[in-house]
């Protein structure tokens, strides 16, 4: 009954779904305590939990613990974001990294490393929401405004990201100390997880992700059309707001942690929408799991490739994600959502 | 003086784009009950008083009511449980059935402690029933015809459960059998008791459906009233600039518009 109610997929099928994602999550996460220059197999892996003498306990409880846990709070923030992201704009092409949100959190945090010599973290957090802030707004008024369509919100995005991406790069080159401190954090990477105080980047993340959720219904609505959604009692503008501050604060604190990384905002939500449907209420939960699974992935995936050295996490991303977005561009019905 | 029976109406409202006032000071009541039916020219104001009547588009100066209060000052949510919208060109997300596109006409009914119940259920299924989309439920919105389409999007509306409904050219796009099809639905949503406003095109459709016209022309109502006192040729003339005669429509009684021919009378060969 419910089935043919309230259309396919079958509640089942999509509570089956997560239970899937939440499985191949625990795997993952395991394989990414294992996986790196040092390979553990499952029983020193145990040890490295359990048994505070042994060689692998440093490893496994200040390097890939930590490694893991930020990949996956990152990965389930960026997915949750770009998920947003698209929801809001109506655009399939949003994204946090493509719409310079990352980019502009990334900016801000050069400018405060260079500039003022910031160190602690919280500092960098704070520093990358305002970023992410000024350049998200930045990229809604380059494109029009309220009269912003997919392509000119695409292509604002594209050039706000190349002038941040222009400008990290030249404070970089002008500055090596700079450059030797971020030089991992620069392309996006999971390498400095053991310095980043994990609560702060947790626990923003967990509020932020709590209350973009609870905007699904909305969401719903105004997939409808701005139009179509006030009449429904939504109000567009009000929406668009939460939405963003939502936003800022996944893209921002990911990007604090991780640096800019871009595409697992774009990729997930197609990936999960071609599974759930277009219902939100399934949308935004199934992008935070899967950009969490997506992300720690590339990570086990960048240090499978190069050992013993590795592939940053952002790097790997990129090249994932690029022909997907090229095959997204050239589908023809690409601008509906 | 204010006419006690309007439950929406705009009071010396000026309504407009950006700095750009299409209509100014105007004052409109929609009768309680009826089918009412906003024609004029392309670009008279029509559509924008619509929206305004929505509160899709704030009126700079002056006010919009509904149950005589601004309707502005009211939460969105409770004015969406009295008066729905079916606006022009709705977009549905790539993917969604029939049955979650109706679904979602139930958002101002529910909150986050109300979450979806057998009366929603039971109003959704109402609703399709009525626009004879039931058969379609499990469909794609995207794999149907532009008159189903519109229906699905009729039955939103209806399962939003407003006594009060705006459509913004509910026909434009459609083929006749289908203009008529929508056109026929209205009506019979009316005859149960919807207080209807649409805006149409078509004169003859708006003088065989209305039961209350409004004809516009350069964001001013130059007329208002029943069909048969508002389509006379002085009135279409005034509004349109289309001479034209009147006759009775052989099947409903109703105005017919029937335009002068404005070619010049054949000029014997010299």
């Amino acid at each position: 009954m419910t089935a043919t109610a309230t259309g396919a997929p079958p509640t089942s099928r999509r509570v089956q779904g997560l239970l899937a994602l939440a499985g191949a999550l625990a795997v993952l996460a395991v394989l990414s305590v294992a996986v790196g220059s040092r390979a553990m197999n499952l029983p020193e892996v145990w040890s490295g939990l359990t048994d505070t003498a042994s060689d692998a306990y440093p490893v496994v409880t200040q390097m890939r613990l930590p490694r893991t846990a930020l990949g996956l709070t990152a990965g389930a923030a960026l997915g949750l974001a770009g998920a947003l992201m698209q929801a809001m704009t109506r655009n399939p092409l949003a994204d946090p990294g493509l719409l310079g949100v990352n980019t502009g959190a990334a900016a801000a945090v050069v400018t405060a490393v260079h500039f003022i010599g910031l160190t602690t973290f919280t500092g960098t957090l704070l520093v990358a929401f305002a970023g992410a802030a000024i350049a998200s707004v930045a990229c809604y008024l380059i494109a029009g405004a309220a009269g912003a369509t997919p392509a000119r919100l695409a292509l604002a995005g594209a050039a706000v990201t190349a002038a941040g991406y222009a400008y990290v790069s030249a404070v970089q080159l002008l500055d090596t100390a700079t450059l030797e401190q971020m030089r991992f954090w620069s392309v996006g990477s999971l390498v400095t997880a053991h310095t980043v105080p994990l609560p702060m980047v947790i626990g923003p993340v967990l509020a932020a992700g709590a209350a973009g959720v609870l905007l699904a219904r909305p969401l719903n609505a105004l997939a409808l059309g701005d139009a179509t959604a006030t009449g429904l009692g939504v109000d567009p503008r009000v929406l668009r707001v939460a939405g963003i501050a939502a936003i800022t604060v996944l893209a921002g604190t990911a990007t604090a942690a991780c640096g800019p990384i871009v595409f697992v905002g774009l990729v997930v939500p197609h990936v999960v929408r071609a599974y759930t449907g277009p219902d939100q209420n399934w949308v935004l939960p199934y992008s935070m799991l899967t950009g969490a699974v997506f992300l720690l992935a590339a990570d086990v995936l960048g240090r499978v490739l190069a050992r013993p050295s590795e592939l940053q996490v952002g790097i790997v991303c990129a090249v994932v994600g690029g022909p997907f977005f090229l095959y997204l561009v050239s589908r023809r019905k690409v601008a509906r959502l | 003086m204010t006419v006690p029976t309007s439950p929406l109406s705009t009071a010396n409202a000026t309504i407009g784009y950006g700095r750009v006032a299409v209509s100014e000071g105007l004052t409109v009541d929609i009768p309680e009950g009826e089918f009412t039916v906003i024609i004029g020219p392309n670009a008279c104001g029509k559509s924008t008083l619509l929206k305004a009547l929505a509160r899709t588009l704030r009126p700079s100066a002056g006010r919009v009511l509904l149950d005589g209060r601004d309707i502005h000052a009211q939460s969105t949510r409770s004015v969406a449980k009295r008066l729905g919208l079916l606006p022009q060109g709705p977009t549905a997300p790539d993917g969604i059935t029939v049955a979650d596109l109706v679904a979602r006409g139930r958002y101002p009914h529910q909150g986050l402690l109300r979450q979806w119940s057998a009366e929603d259920e039971a109003v959704v299924a109402e609703a399709m029933e009525a626009t004879a989309v039931t058969d379609l439920a499990a469909r794609g919105v995207d794999e149907l015809s532009g008159g189903q389409r519109q229906r699905v999007w009729i039955a939103m509306a209806l399962a939003q459960q407003t006594p009060l409904l705006l459509l913004d050219e509910p026909t434009t796009y459609l083929d006749i059998t289908h203009q008529i099809e929508v056109l026929d639905l209205c009506a019979e949503l009316h005859r149960k008791g919807r207080t209807l406003v649409a805006v149409l095109h078509d004169l003859n459709q708006a003088a065989r459906y209305a039961t209350h016209l409004i004809a516009m022309r350069d964001g001013a109502v130059v007329a208002e009233g029943p069909p048969a006192d508002i389509v006379t040729a002085d009135i279409v003339d005034e509004v349109f600039d289309l001479p034209c005669v009147i006759i009775d429509d052989p099947e409903t009684a109703t105005p017919l518009v029937i335009p002068r021919s404005v070619r010049p009378a054949p000029v014997a060969a010299v």
